[in-house]
């Protein structure tokens, strides 16, 4: 690999702006040594999220309208906690995609307004691998089997040859929505996160498993059929006729502790079948749902059987946010990368798999 | 993943009965593990599949998963058997259990086979020309390998049985009792050639359906066609020979590859979200 200029500093910093749903977030990632396998330090991460009434979902028009409303203060105060001066940023790091494309777009046009002002270079990532880049330099897994679940994707990927590779995916829609639209069913709040109030409510359930359907093709699954049946629970308990497999009436905390282990038994199924196609044992959760601790345990127990072990982060990772684009945005900066801010368009659609992952070997 | 010893993990209650030869744990593969032993006679081996309950999964969840794939696994390859697509006989089943018996599939998967024959070729390249195309003789063998894949797929389709997960690790290259004994050994891909050569035998049923829909035989070559991208990229266009020898065998294949297209359309459609 030619070594470029940026790689030969001692501190290189970047500022990442990512957008992509209904969380605004921007970061500053700072790394040291050698760019193949970079020190990075966090120096700040701020978040604002776009939070719809219960029963409803986020729109892009709306969304959009609140990345360009907080823009400004949200940059403010990234650029405050990291306590660096302009001077000292490398790059501007922007989510090119996947995403919903309002919302994308007023960041895009954000991202480039600030690296025109700074005259910084801009580097346009992706989101997926923004997580996957984070989450590998939080917790120190570096071959691991990634499992990647938010509201908008559901993916198993494992690195081979300087791309990030598909194994599986959701045939329809993301997990992460399949749980955000059955919380509309049932109007639990949107606040902070609708996956995570379904955690809560689902740890007061457990005396019933109600069948959902389980639909696992090879690595593959799908969520709509079971999005569909709980919602026909959840009109049957609203109208008071639901009973369980018991005999006994069964409540919203029932429903939602028998769709987490219907899904959650799903995407290990698929990872753990992952994991054996590609002999890893280190499995890494990325996105959103990724937070999740029952999740997270299931997923513990799993490699823990194949002798192997579980890597998560925190909602301050997991949850979409600035530094991750900050972060890989700067490994790509790092071999050479940057994109011209005639070509920093926005794309909706941008698989995983597309990326050349320059900075790995 | 590598099979440990026998003793780490408890095996089902059928091989605790004495034997004349203990049973041998082969892989713990994706969700199940393999034992080799003998069914009736010492000199009868067989494959034992044994589904052991998964900790992290609901217990009632995991015995109804478990059970209905025992006995689905055990239905469809009796009736591929039946029919005359390449696959292991079953001998014995305990679906409550989690376990069945079937004929032991002398050879490799394919994955290894195919591997080993691009992973050998990686290190000729590198003291040779690393953009060369790949030797005749392989891109022959391979073509074949893929015709003779597509072929089991186009028999599997054809009696109403979609597999529900098809990659390499799940066909087993089985040698062919000719072919063998090609002697001297004095061409050094001889082995990992005559590998190649084996009658391919489809296994692993426990994710397979009755089913005669065009999108059901579709997602069935898309899950194909995607483990083929990511465990052999440099093999990748071959696919297209699978799809070809699919085509020759099978009828009703034209519907199902038109069905293909949309299902690799909403693949990419997918990405849409973040
Ligand atoms: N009938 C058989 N004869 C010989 N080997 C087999 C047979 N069935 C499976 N195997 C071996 O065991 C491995 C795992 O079996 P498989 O049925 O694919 O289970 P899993 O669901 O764990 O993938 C296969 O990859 C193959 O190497
Ligand atoms: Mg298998």
């Amino acid at each position: 690999m030619a070594v470029t200029d940026v790689a030969r500093k001692k501190r290189r910093i970047a500022l990442g702006c990512e957008g992509s749903a209904n969380k605004l977030g921007i970061g500053v990632i700072l790394h040291e040594g050698d760019p193949a396998n970079p020190k990075s330090t966090v120096l700040s991460n701020v978040r604002h999220t776009f939070v719809s009434p219960p029963g409803t979902g986020f729109l892009p028009k709306d969304t959009a309208h609140h990345h360009r409303a907080f823009f400004v203060r949200v940059a403010r105060q990234a650029l405050a906690d990291a306590g660096v001066g302009l001077d000292e940023i490398d790059c501007v790091c922007y989510t090119r995609g996947p995403g919903m494309g309002a919302p994308l777009t007023s960041v895009a046009v954000a991202a480039r307004t600030l690296a025109l002002l700074w005259g910084k270079p801009l580097v346009g990532v992706n989101h997926c691998v923004g997580h996957i880049e984070m989450g590998r330099a939080i917790t120190g897994a570096d071959h691991p089997v990634v499992l990647y679940v938010s509201g908008g994707n559901t993916q198993v990927i494992a690195y081979a040859e300087q791309r990030y590779r598909i194994f599986g995916e959701t045939l329809d829609i993301a997990v992460g929505n399949c749980l955000d639209r059955f919380a509309r069913a049932l109007a639990i709040s949107n606040d902070p996160a609708p996956g995570y109030n379904i955690e809560q409510l689902a740890k007061q359930g457990g005396r019933v498993l109600l069948d959902l359907p389980y639909a696992v093709k090879g690595m593959d699954c799908s969520f709509s059929g079971i999005l569909t049946r709980a919602e026909e629970l959840a009109a049957q308990m609203k109208a008071g006729g639901g009973k369980g497999p018991d005999g006994e009436p069964f409540t919203g905390a029932d429903l939602c502790f028998s769709l987490q282990e219907t899904v959650f038994a799903m995407l290990v199924e698929i990872t753990e079948r992952a994991m054996a196609h590609v002999g890893s044992n280190q499995v890494l959760i990325v996105g959103g749902v990724g937070c999740n601790e029952r999740l997270q345990e299931m997923m513990g127990l799993m490699a823990a059987d194949r002798g192997g072990s579980v890597y998560a982060t925190d909602e301050r990772f997991c949850i979409d946010n600035g530094i991750m684009i900050a972060h890989a945005g700067l490994l790509a900066y790092e071999t050479g990368f940057s994109t011209p801010v005639e070509d920093s368009t926005c794309t909706q659609r941008f698989r995983t798999d597309e990326v050349l992952v320059k900075w790995r070997k | 993943m590598a099979a440990t010893d026998g003793q780490q993990f408890p095996p089902p209650k059928v091989l605790t009965y004495p034997a004349s030869a203990p049973p041998l744990l082969v892989t713990q593969g994706a969700e199940g593990r393999l034992y080799k032993t003998t069914h009736l006679a010492p000199n009868r081996p067989c494959a034992l599949k044994y589904r052991p309950p998964k900790p992290y999964r609901h217990p009632i969840l995991d015995a109804r998963l478990t059970k209905a794939r025992i006995s689905s696994e055990a239905k469809v390859l009796e009736r591929c058997w039946r029919e005359g697509v390449p696959v292991p006989a079953v001998y014995a089943m305990d679906p409550a259990a989690g376990w069945m018996m079937m004929e032991w599939i002398e050879g490799i998967p394919a994955r290894v086979g195919i591997n080993k024959l691009l992973g050998d070729r990686r290190e000729e390249e590198e003291e040779e020309d690393a953009e060369a195309p790949l030797p005749e003789t392989c891109e022959t063998l391979l073509a074949d390998l893929m015709r003779r894949i597509g072929a089991a797929i186009g028999a599997l389709h054809k009696t109403g049985v979609v597999h529900g997960d098809l990659t390499t690790s799940n066909m087993m290259l089985r040698p062919r009792r000719r072919g063998y004994g090609n002697g001297s050994g004095a061409d050094g891909d001889g082995d990992d050639a005559e590998v190649l050569k084996g009658d391919v035998v489809l296994i692993d049923f426990g994710l397979a359906t009755q089913s005669m829909s065009d999108e059901d035989r579709a997602v069935d070559l898309y899950v194909l066609e995607r483990a083929f991208a990511s465990t052999h990229p440099r093999a990748e266009r071959l696919f297209a020979t699978v799809l070809e020898a699919y085509k020759e065998t099978f009828k009703k294949a034209s519907s199902v590859l038109v069905k293909l297209e949309d299902v690799r359309m909403r693949g990419r459609k997918r990405s849409m979200l973040g």
